[in-house]
């Protein structure tokens, strides 16, 4: 019985390969949000007209159904990660990656593939500091020092179609599960693996399986994650999007270890794409018996049902998104009781993260110690990162434990956009924290990170320039946590608020000496007292801020002056008397008269009557007058 | 108890104007069952339909489910997602998630306002074509700042870029009619 299920996922391996292999090329169109947001859709349409127009043209459908079919392909793939130069084409086997590809390019491409296959140089991507051409995707230092093991797939394999995932050992870990391991060996091997929550708590992944599987309950849930809320971050998206079928792999390998046959995906509202292929995703599975009734005829069950968020940032917390899926108002309760004993509906439920799922499959097929040599000691494995802000490469990355920030942001991420001075990274969203230059060289892993007041979070990046405010960033992620507070407990609900008052007071220039103070403690009061994570966390941007640009802050509060130039109630004009013709042009110009003095001599500007409107400085015909 | 009197109430009312609208709600309630969970759908569902949640429909959705209006209300209230409101032909989303905030989405938001004549702290235009609102992130970080407009993402947005993106949608519009 066993082996026959097993013999079934091979046979399927083996008979795809077979038809894969025939396929003479394949020209993979990123179809991501990202790149369909630039156009890939259409650029995907030229690439399949342009081959249909060669008779080259071959479906993966064709490939597997007809023995003597030959052809190249054209796909829709999931996200590449390198969103800033999208859209983005991949030509396989080659490995050449085409950047900013436009509907006009696709004769150019086909035409060079189908002939010499050479790739079209000027669509190749093209280092902006030392000008060299890279035309494997590989090569590409943005990808070069990436080792992607989640997002292997995306970017790679059509998202909507499930033999390319069986293919690519596809469903091997849940066959390996349900045939060779018990449910309590399958803990263990994620307990040995090291893997750690990837959502942000890092609490270790086979811990809380195994407080689950404990459990004595008939009913259990399996609940995945994917209300990705930290602004900033995309991780889950892409995963979602690019490779649905390893998420629901890896929660039904969760199911049959804690002993659970139904399992929920809360998706963000905002994630429309996310949603429409994890349905492809959960109907094809369930026709070729990989999901439903009597997986594999093991006897295992095992259904996922979506649920889509409707946009609440609290509902990334376990409890307020078990709330959110029963149907209530999405708030967050106390634990104890945690979900493993009593969650959805009561019953022992098992949440992790989009991403910690999609590890799991590979852990399972590849072992717990092949898992545990990658990345440090207490943090194993690869974590993606959302690398984005003043950037020269944004996008979506995924590299070992413990690689230090400076490679992050200066190999990868290609430095500061426009030659600017990096100034801060904010990591792990509005419940990380700030980290400077001096930690550069700090290992990006969960116990580092908590050292340095920040945290991984999600594992979003957001990289700051010299013109970037940090009070004002501190601001933001105030006024968003404010915002997001679900209202329950007083010291988020009320706290939030008048940190927020504080940090506005701060930027419009009626911060007070003793903010500072006050700021301070209301932030460990906040951190202290608050029911949930969005609340315990919530201070964490301004305590960094405080921490590492107490400067900027008192500059903001005391001299009353924006270092960076970017609160405009901060800002002042001043006319250089040496540049100053007397031309009157710039009294004539000010619609609040603030400019005066006599013609031929230097003119002021009255600072109580000026509304920094900057009119004068666009119109002085001598460039006298300047921001300070 | 109180329950049936709300709903004898409700069967005496029954004309068939009502009925007719509350055709499409009642399509939607026994499609996705009256389990308490379902309530989050049908709230997405019903919005869909008619681009906001009306107040009558809720206090419908409320007794058809056997729920105290209070709950349907307290849901519909708590989640950014459902609007009380009416919203416009053209719902635009200003992503201001920290890297659109950091690369300048503020601009692209004035640009956009100043466009379709909306002050303060007005949502969306009396004509009701256009609904403004700021959400905290569209998961296109790569593209900052990037700019929603229904169902379509548009990224590297600029105050001038805005501009020729409704050029477009107006003109195209113009066409169809």
């Amino acid at each position: 019985m066993n082996n026959q299920a097993k013999d079934r996922l091979l046979q399927w391996k083996e008979e795809w390969s077979k038809g894969f292999k025939r396929e003479k090329a394949r020209i993979l169109v990123c179809a991501g949000t990202g790149c369909v947001a630039n156009g890939s859709l259409d650029v995907y349409q030229a690439l399949k007209k342009e081959v249909e127009a060669r008779g080259e043209y071959i479906t993966v459908d064709l490939l597997l159904e007809e023995d003597e079919k030959t052809g190249v392909s054209v796909v829709k793939s999931g996200c590449h990660g390198f969103c800033e130069m999208g859209p983005l084409v991949r030509l396989e086997p080659s490995g050449v990656l085409y950047i900013k590809v436009k509907t006009e390019d696709a004769p150019e491409i086909v035409e060079a593939l189908l002939t010499n296959g050479k790739p079209v140089e000027r669509l190749l991507y093209r280092h902006p500091v030392t000008g060299e051409v890279y035309a494997e995707e590989q090569q590409i230092p943005f990808y070069h020092h990436q080792n992607r093991t989640a997002l292997a797939h995306c970017g790679v394999i059509d998202p909507e179609d499930i033999r390319e995932y069986i293919v690519d050992e596809g469903y091997q870990g849940l066959m390996r599960v349900l045939t060779e391991m018990t449910p309590e060996e399958v803990c263990q091997e994620i307990l040995a693996s090291g893997l750690r929550g990837r959502g942000g708590g890092g609490f270790p992944t086979g811990r809380k399986w195994e407080f689950t599987r404990i459990e004595k309950s008939v009913k259990k849930y399996v609940v995945c994650n994917g209300d990705e809320g930290d602004p900033g971050a995309f991780m889950d998206r892409s995963l979602m999007e690019g490779d649905p079928h390893k998420v629901l792999e890896g929660m039904a390998i969760a199911g049959y270890a804690i002993g659970a046959d139904e399992g929920y995906i809360y998706v963000r509202a905002e994630y429309p794409l996310a949603v429409k292929r994890l349905k492809v995703a959960i109907e094809s599975a369930k026709q070729y018996g990989l999901l439903g009734q009597n997986i594999l005829g093991t006897g295992f069950n095992f259904e996922v049902k979506i649920k889509e968020g409707a946009g609440a940032f609290v509902c990334g917390e376990e409890t307020a998104l078990l709330a959110s899926i029963e149907g209530k108002r999405g708030m967050p309760s106390p634990k104890p009781p945690f979900p493993a004993q009593s969650g959805l509906w009561g019953k022992p439920t098992l949440i992790n993260n989009v991403e910690t799922f999609a590890n799991v499959a590979k852990i399972i097929v590849k072992g717990a110690a092949w898992f545990k040599g990658q990345g440090t000691e207490k943090s194993s494995g690869t974590k993606t990162f959302a690398i984005t802000g003043q950037v020269a490469n944004t996008g979506l990355i995924e590299v070992p434990m413990g690689v230090t920030l400076r490679q992050v942001v200066f190999e990868i991420g290609g430095g500061l956009r426009g030659g600017k001075k990096f100034k801060a990274v904010q990591i792990g969203g509005p419940s990380g924290g700030c980290l400077t230059e001096e930690h550069l060289d700090l290992k990006l892993d969960y116990d580092s990170l908590l050292s340095a007041g920040a945290m991984i979070g999600s594992g979003g990046l957001v990289v700051m320039d010299e013109d970037t405010c940090m009070v004002e960033v501190a601001r933001f992620f105030m006024n968003f946590t404010q915002n997001e507070s679900c209202g329950k407990c007083v010291p988020c609900r009320e706290g939030t608020k008048r940190m927020l008052e504080i940090l506005q007071r701060a930027v419009d220039g009626e911060g007070r000496p003793d903010d500072v103070e006050l700021l301070q403690d209301l932030a460990e009061a906040v951190r202290d007292g608050s029911l949930c994570g969005l609340g315990k966390t919530a201070p964490n941007p301004v305590l960094t801020m405080l921490k590492y640009f107490k400067d900027e802050y008192i500059a903001h509060v005391v001299d009353k002056k924006c270092p960076a130039g970017v609160c405009s109630a901060l800002k002042g004009y001043q006319i250089d008397p040496d540049k100053c013709k007397g031309c009157s042009k710039c009294a004539r110009t000010c619609p609040v008269q603030a400019i005066s003095g006599e013609i031929k001599k230097p003119f002021t500007i009255d600072q109580e009557k000026c509304i920094k409107c900057g009119a004068c400085v666009s119109n002085c015909p001598f460039k006298a007058i300047k921001e300070g | 108890m109180k329950q049936e009197v709300l709903t004898e109430a409700m069967e005496g009312d029954r004309s068939i104007v009502y009925q007719r609208k509350f055709e499409k709600v009642n399509e939607i309630i026994n499609r996705l069952g009256k389990s308490r969970s379902a309530l989050i759908p049908i709230l997405q569902e019903v919005q869909e339909e008619y681009r906001y949640l009306p107040e009558e429909i809720l206090t419908y959705i409320a007794m058809a489910m056997g729920l105290a209006p209070a709950s349907v209300f307290g849901v519909a209230t708590f989640y950014a997602q459902f609007s009380l409101e009416p919203k416009g032909k053209y719902v635009i989303k200003i992503c201001d998630g920290t890297a659109c905030h950091v690369r300048g989405s503020d601009p692209v938001k004035e640009a956009i306002k100043k466009r379709v004549n909306l002050t303060g702290n007005k949502k969306t235009t009396e004509d009701l074509r256009y609904t403004v609102e700021t959400v905290s992130c569209l998961g296109a970080c790569g593209l900052a700042p990037v700019v929603m407009i229904n169902d379509q993402i548009y990224g590297q947005m600029t105050p001038e870029a805005i501009n020729v993106i409704l050029d477009q949608l107006e003109k195209g519009e113009a066409e169809d009619e």
